[in-house]
């Protein structure tokens, strides 16, 4: 009985830390459901015309077939791309990105993969990214940036030309699209196990702290 | 889709019906659109329920179609080209690509056929093939890229169609040039008038300098470099001038109405 007066006591005299605040909450979970629809519906648009020799098991893919895909896809777009560009200013305005990602060196990186490697990672403090954190948070980032981009390629070929060509036009934005799909659903399973992994990381991402 | 198709009463046409349908429906606010979102969302992840069956979720579908009909309008620029290749681009053979067999393809007697002409337009008189062929053509080399994702370049020449609409009197300010053509089950396809208006949409009559084979839609195909392949009919048999969203084969079953590139 005391024991839990004691701690309620401490709970509201020391000031709860926050370790994810809840503008990036919201972002993060929305972004979430974004790109599960998005990875979904796309897998079953690449089933239509699959550019290797393989195509997405149909119980895994969204819309039934691809006129149903391609509106989940051109609706849930909308849904990715305004929440991503919402989070994008906001980690520039607010200096999240700068604080959290950087800086990004090539020996802490090394040194930290070490030791997740070794199991020697501290958790303690969640509210500071270790290197290997940093860079595949700034990375998935990166490559988020690059699949919208290769997206509105492959939507406006011709409106967007310019941006098509950067990617070595129609057909080389097919394989950019592919492949960004393919290092966030990688970035998905390892970030997802992850925070199974350290479960106070999860419950940050949900309750804040 | 299957289960919208089991609610509708034998007898009335299914496409008028949903035509109806989709008329009386209010227009989506903004906070409906929102809500209807994170419940469908809320849904998914909560029940694991295939819901992209429902109903809801068809609705709210239909209405970010229409609504990207409407980014697409916006954001099509009628002076932007598409990009031409040499002739050593082309792709060899170029797909034969449709939803039945080449040998189920319709097979139309050049000497007979005539492309009416209907709607707003001064003239509609029907035009024989020969009479078309007299037309000034240009050629283009283009990429032909379909709703599946794949792409082809090929070599189109023919009548720009925005000269064809001027020469018959078309009321350019319409909203829809609308084609019918020969293909089984009745294919058609809205063109919206900008499209159907910029240089490079034309009325084809020659693919790869040879006159249009059967397999790329002889006599008549129209070739819109703008829009994906879909949007881009073969064996027209008619063209109307319309300000009605009269449907299309492939948009009537969901897929994009604008589809443009």
């Amino acid at each position: 009985m005391s024991a839990v007066t004691v701690s309620d006591e401490q709970a509201t005299s020391t000031k709860v830390k926050v370790i994810q605040p809840a503008w990036v909450r919201a972002l993060h979970w929305t972004n979430a459901f974004a790109m599960v629809l998005m990875t979904m519906s796309g897998w079953q648009i690449y089933n239509a015309s699959p550019l290797f020799g393989f195509t997405f098991p149909r119980s895994i893919t969204l819309g039934g077939w691809l006129a149903g895909a391609l509106l989940w896809h051109f609706a849930a777009m909308w849904l990715l791309m305004v929440n991503g560009l919402i989070y994008l200013v906001l980690g520039f305005v607010t200096g999240r990105f700068r604080k959290k990602l950087l800086p990004i060196t090539p020996e802490g990186v090394i040194s930290d993969t070490k030791a997740a490697l070794t199991g020697k990672l501290s958790h303690d403090d969640l509210t500071r990214y270790n290197y290997v954190q940093k860079l595949l948070y700034a990375g998935i980032i990166v490559v988020g940036i690059l699949i919208v981009l290769s997206g509105l390629a492959l939507w406006k070929p011709v409106q967007l030309q310019y941006l098509a060509a950067l990617f070595g036009g129609y057909e080389g934005a097919r394989y950019v699209h592919f492949f960004c799909m393919a290092a966030i659903v990688a970035f998905m399973v390892v970030h997802v196990v992850l925070a199974l992994l350290v479960p106070k990381s999860l419950r940050a991402m949900i309750i804040g702290r | 889709m299957g289960r919208m198709r089991n609610l509708l009463i034998p007898g009335v046409d299914k496409t008028l019906l949903v035509r109806d349908a989709i008329k009386t429906m209010p227009d989506l606010t903004r906070r409906r659109f929102i809500t209807g979102g994170a419940s469908l969302g809320a849904l998914t992840l909560l029940t694991g329920c295939d819901v992209t069956d429902s109903f809801s979720a068809e609705e709210m579908l239909k209405q970010v179609s229409k609504f990207n009909d409407g980014v697409q309008a916006l954001i099509f620029n009628p002076n932007a080209m598409a990009p031409t290749f040499p002739e050593s681009a082309i792709t060899k053979p170029f797909p034969f690509n449709a939803y039945y067999d080449l040998d189920e393809a319709p097979e139309v007697d050049g000497k007979s056929w005539k492309l009416e002409v209907r709607g707003l337009v001064e003239n509609k008189k029907s035009w024989t093939l020969e009479e078309l062929y007299q037309l000034p053509q240009v050629k283009q080399v283009t990429r032909h890229i379909c709703v599946e994702g794949w792409s082809a370049i090929g070599s189109w020449t023919g009548t720009p169609l925005r000269d064809f609409l001027k020469l018959v009197g078309a009321d350019t300010r319409a909203n829809y040039v609308w084609f019918q053509c020969a293909d089984k089950d009745g294919y058609n396809s809205p063109l919206d008038m900008q499209s159907a208006l910029h240089a490079q949409t034309q009325m084809t009559f020659k693919f790869g300098d040879e006159i249009l084979p059967r397999a790329y839609g002889f006599p008549m195909k129209i070739r819109v470099p703008t829009k994906l392949g879909f949007k881009n009919p073969k064996y027209v048999m008619s063209m109307e001038v319309t300000n009605d969203y009269k449907g299309g084969f492939w948009e009537d079953q969901g897929y994009n109405s604008f589809s443009g590139s």
